[in-house]
């Protein structure tokens, strides 16, 4: 019982590794203003929409990638990517019966049945398969209590002035260096709209896939919830695997009104690399939610194993009074895999309160940093946050890192910040040993623990599935 | 005389290099209690790890025989299924998992390799309360997280709840005086005369001389520099009270020496 068992808990092959042999339609590698007005004439987009990329493509140009995260990689060629590839469509899609067979086998092969019928019950999937959104399931359900739930792209065409009046208002195309590409050259994503007072009868859910080689995925979600109304959002993400690494910079915005709850929960399985750290997704994005409104809650819940590279930090903004912002992550690496991810809480408003739970695990020869921004504005009083940064060691060859940074303007807050670090080690593995647990059982039964606070958060089919992906994901790293 | 349970033959262990024991002789028979004492650093809770298999720790002679099976050719985890429990002196612990699926987890492992039926958890809630009562524990404890926030004395007690509940061939228990006041030394040595058994035995490591006045041993053994250089009955542990070790070391190097 020593490193090789923990090492052979750790590694386990990737699942979803495989490539779909499809036609795909695709603007050539590299970035200028022809290519952004390539991609928003094929999305036959409103001048304002171009508008829109054109400006934040014009101010990326002046900005610099950020140096500051905790995370090593060789420079990125942006003009080495592709910005649009979609499969090609045969014609506008009338039902799921007619989404192409290989696409449709593609997503059953990864649990996520196109047809409503095999559908898991009570939750609405849209699927986005490289750069656009191949179908929405339930909308027909959902349109009779007024959600709308649908592509990026139908939402520019169906509802442009929703689309005007959000777009950009959370996360703004100069917000980082990420989110001003993601605003030039986004090319879908998903819509979500829930009317006052709706409560959405089921679970809405976005599942990524990103398929062709060299393109990058850029998607743009948004999410307004408005008076009193409640919304629980899933997403979901696998991609194949290529000895070349693939930029991820997805932008997702939330907007919650009047006493709304938006709660958003992702289980991210992005392909990581191989053992030695080639390939991978580098996943670049920015999360953001705005408690607009007095009394309105946001919470973020998610499960990080995949990708190469992440470096993300869902945050809440909270402005309106009495609002709550919520975050509970889990982030696991193993091998060459780097994480610097966190949240940020921005207290604006009075009264507000957030919560921060992280645990990251830490296994192979990986990094796992947790960075985090309290910051009580000046008239924040009487906001409240805790704080709690676990992380786990498994070995003796990774790392982990706490950045808590905590900026207080208003004299009646409170905050409170606890961190431990706990190792898996041989004493752990042998006091389980001598009850006759063997080192699988008990791995996985230490990580369960360690992450129920989060796993709690999770609706139960996901709860169940991110338990199973950090038993694979950990297979084989014991010892 | 009965047949032996474990064998204990030239034992010597090392650790990072260094030769901690040195040629430990032992033979523990079905009833018996045997007590391990001995001064700082002689060696005594190695010989439980070794014994149980801690991986830190390399056997570099001699054998152990529990039940006529060699113990160092089978896995930490085996050992235990074949009836060897460790009371631990510092037990781990895991937040997050609730104390009754840890137990039941172990006591269906080592139950299924005994070739007997596991328990689902409404049919194990039933034998651990029986355990619970027998011990004097109460039964909040197994809702808690395994050892997590648990005091000194909870700790042990979880410990010998444990032992009740796999009822192991034989049970060493390692410093399980260590950080208990008087009282909570009382019930932890209450629940260890509770699971005395003709058919199985107890080996206690420990540095004071109190806790065998709650379970009296039928021998005392004085382990220093990773031998054992003196083996009486209990009233040897009593003598190690008042007088200390260095007299029995000094007998030792005299009898060695002539």
């Amino acid at each position: 019982m020593s490193g090789a068992v923990l090492q052979h808990l750790v590694n386990q092959p990737y699942k979803h590794g495989f490539v779909t042999q499809i036609e795909a339609d695709v603007v050539p590698k590299g970035l200028d203003e022809d290519v952004i007005r390539r991609i928003s004439a094929k999305k036959n987009e409103p001048q304002w929409l171009l508008e829109f990329r054109l400006q934040a493509y014009r101010h990326w140009l002046t900005m610099k990638e950020p140096a500051w995260p905790n995370v090593k990689y060789p420079k990125i060629d942006f003009q080495d990517i592709i910005y649009y590839s979609a499969p090609k469509p045969k014609s506008q899609l009338k039902s799921m019966d007619e989404v192409d067979p290989e696409l449709r086998r593609t997503f059953e092969k990864l649990g996520v049945p196109l047809h409503e019928q095999k559908a898991l019950a009570g939750v609405a999937v849209d699927v986005i398969f490289d750069s656009v959104s191949v179908t929405t399931t339930y909308k027909q359900r959902l349109a009779e209590v007024g959600v709308i739930f649908c592509s990026f792209s139908e939402a520019v065409r169906d509802h442009p002035e929703l689309v005007r009046k959000y777009l950009g208002s959370v996360v703004p195309h100069t917000d980082n260096f990420y989110a001003a590409l993601n605003s030039a050259v986004f090319t879908d994503g998903s819509f979500c709209y829930i009317p006052k007072g709706v409560r959405c009868p089921m679970e809405l859910s976005t599942y990524f896939r990103i398929n062709t080689q060299e393109s990058g995925q850029f998607e743009r979600t948004l999410i307004v919830a408005e008076d009193h109304s409640y919304v629980s959002y899933l997403e979901g993400c696998t991609a194949p695997k290529f000895d070349t690494n693939q930029l991820h910079a997805a932008v997702v915005e939330l907007v919650a009104l009047d006493n709304a709850e938006i709660k958003y929960s992702t289980v991210q399985n992005w392909y990581a690399g191989d053992a030695n750290g080639v390939g991978g997704i580098y996943n670049f994005v920015t999360k953001r939610g705005l408690c607009k409104g007095v009394g309105s809650k946001i919470s973020w819940t998610q499960v990080e194993t995949g990708s190469a590279i992440t470096w993300k930090y869902p945050s809440c903004v909270l402005l309106g009074d009495n609002s709550i912002g919520e975050f509970y992550s889990v982030a696991l690496t193993n091998h060459h895999q780097q994480a610097d991810t966190g949240t940020k809480m921005v207290h604006i408003g009075r009264n507000t309160r957030s919560t921060i739970i992280s645990k990251g695990i830490s296994a192979g020869r990986s990094n796992n940093s947790y960075r985090g921004l309290v910051k009580i504005g000046p008239k924040a009083s009487n906001a409240r946050n805790y704080s709690q940064c676990d992380s786990m060691l498994i070995g003796d060859a990774c790392g982990a890192n706490t950045f808590p940074y905590i900026q207080v303007h208003n004299n009646t807050a409170r905050v409170e910040h606890e961190a431990t670090t706990s190792k898996i080690g041989e004493d752990q593995l042998f006091y389980f040993a001598q009850r006759g647990i063997g080192a699988e059982e008990a791995v996985s039964m230490i990580i369960n623990g360690f992450c129920r606070d989060v796993f709690t958060q999770l609706p139960m089919e996901f709860a169940v599935e991110a338990t199973k992906l950090l038993g694979l994901k950990l297979e084989g790293s014991v010892g | 005389m009965s047949r032996v349970l474990l064998q204990v033959q030239g034992l010597a262990a090392a650790v990072a290099g260094v030769e901690i024991l040195k040629g430990i002789d032992l033979i523990v028979r079905p009833g018996d209690v045997h007590a391990i004492m001995g001064p700082n650093g002689s060696g005594k809770s190695t010989l439980a790890k070794v014994l149980a298999g801690h991986p830190a720790y390399t056997v570099t002679r001699g054998r152990a025989l529990l039940d006529d099976h060699d113990l160092f050719a089978m896995q930490p985890e085996e050992r235990a299924r074949a009836g060897l429990f460790l009371g631990f002196q510092y037990p781990i612990e895991v937040p997050g998992v609730a104390n009754s699926t840890f137990l039941r987890m172990a006591y269906n492992t080592v139950q299924g390799a005994r070739g007997r039926d596991e328990l689902d958890p409404l049919e194990f809630d039933d034998f651990v309360q029986a355990k619970l009562q027998l011990l004097g524990i109460d039964p909040a404890f197994l809702e808690r997280s395994v050892n997590d926030g648990f005091s000194g004395g909870e700790k042990k007690r979880n410990e010998i709840l444990q032992m009740a509940l796999l009822e192991p061939r034989l049970a060493i228990l390692d410093e399980l005086d260590s950080g208990l006041d008087i009282d909570a030394l009382r019930i932890v040595a209450n629940g260890v005369n509770q699971l005395r058994r003709s058919d199985n035995a107890i080996v206690l490591v420990t540095h004071y001389q109190r806790l065998l006045n709650d379970v009296v041993p039928d021998y005392v053994h004085v382990i220093d520099d990773g031998r054992i250089i003196k083996t009486g009955g209990k009233e040897l542990a009593l003598e190690l009270e008042s007088r200390g070790y260095d007299w029995v070391s000094e007998e030792y190097r005299s009898r060695q020496a002539a």
